[in-house]
């Protein structure tokens, strides 16, 4: 399939998306932008934020060190594709922002659906919710493989 | 670790009981692997946070890919939890240990 994601003769990253998808990422982007004010009990969400200790007093500690950067980093990155979702042209450093922004959206709509390695995408039922969600999945997948090889 | 001393703290006794030893030892920083990001992905945040090779940073990806984890990064507790949560910024699944 050809590319819809490219490396401009200037650097820039080139976005040659249709107005469905550009409005798709940008509803993904908010949605995700509201659950991470929310209460991490959610396993998806805790799939953001996995514990870097065993022990209980370190991993309290990294946490209470880390949290607010990593969410803030996280909204920053989710506001940059609500603001950006219509550009054609993405500097590199945005480029970065879109792929974390994608990334988290593929963990936390693959860990809901449970995604695994194995997957065999030729039995997705399109007419059924979970199977709308995994081709979602998969959509989001293709754009952020796209956007890593642009980079 | 070796120190100067001075004349006249010769007869200082220099701890070297296990707490100092353990507070030197270096901490170890793991990537697992999980079925959702994506190889590529995983090869191109190795470069940018570690400044890897395109050749290395393959290498550990393939070893989180194959063996399920990979060694990716080592120093103090202080460099290993900022490695620890750089990648947690890219959603990679990392963890630290004492080495």
């Amino acid at each position: 399939m050809e590319s819809h994601i490219r490396r401009g003769a200037d650097g820039a990253v080139v976005l040659d998306l249709a107005a469905e998808e550009r409005a798709l990422l940008r509803e993904l982007a908010a949605d995700l932008r509201l659950l991470l004010q929310e209460e991490p009990t959610d396993p998806a969400l805790q799939r953001l934020f996995p514990p870097a200790h065993d022990d209980e007093t370190l991993e309290r500690d990294f946490r209470e060190l880390t949290r607010d950067g990593l969410v803030s980093g996280r909204e920053r990155s989710l506001d940059l594709i609500v603001e950006t979702a219509d550009r054609t042209t993405l500097s590199a450093e945005e480029a970065d922002g879109w792929l974390r922004a994608l990334n988290d959206a593929r963990l936390v709509l693959g860990t809901r659906l449970d995604v695994q390695e194995d997957f065999d995408w030729d039995e997705l039922d399109a007419g059924t919710t979970h199977g709308q969600q995994l081709a979602l999945y998969a959509y989001l997948s293709w754009i952020q493989e796209q956007l890593v090889e642009a980079l | 670790m070796s120190t100067t001393l001075a004349p006249g703290e010769i007869e200082v006794e220099t701890p070297v009981g296990d707490e100092e030893h353990e507070h030197d030892r270096p901490w170890i920083v793991i990537v697992w692997n999980d079925p959702i990001n994506l190889m590529s992905y995983v090869t191109l945040v190795f470069q940018k946070l570690f400044g890897y090779s395109l050749a290395h940073a393959t290498r550990l990806m393939l070893e989180v890919h194959y063996d399920g984890k990979s060694v990716v990064s080592a120093g103090t507790q202080e460099k290993a939890e900022l490695d620890v949560a750089r990648l947690h910024g890219y959603g990679l699944w990392a963890t630290m240990q004492r080495d």
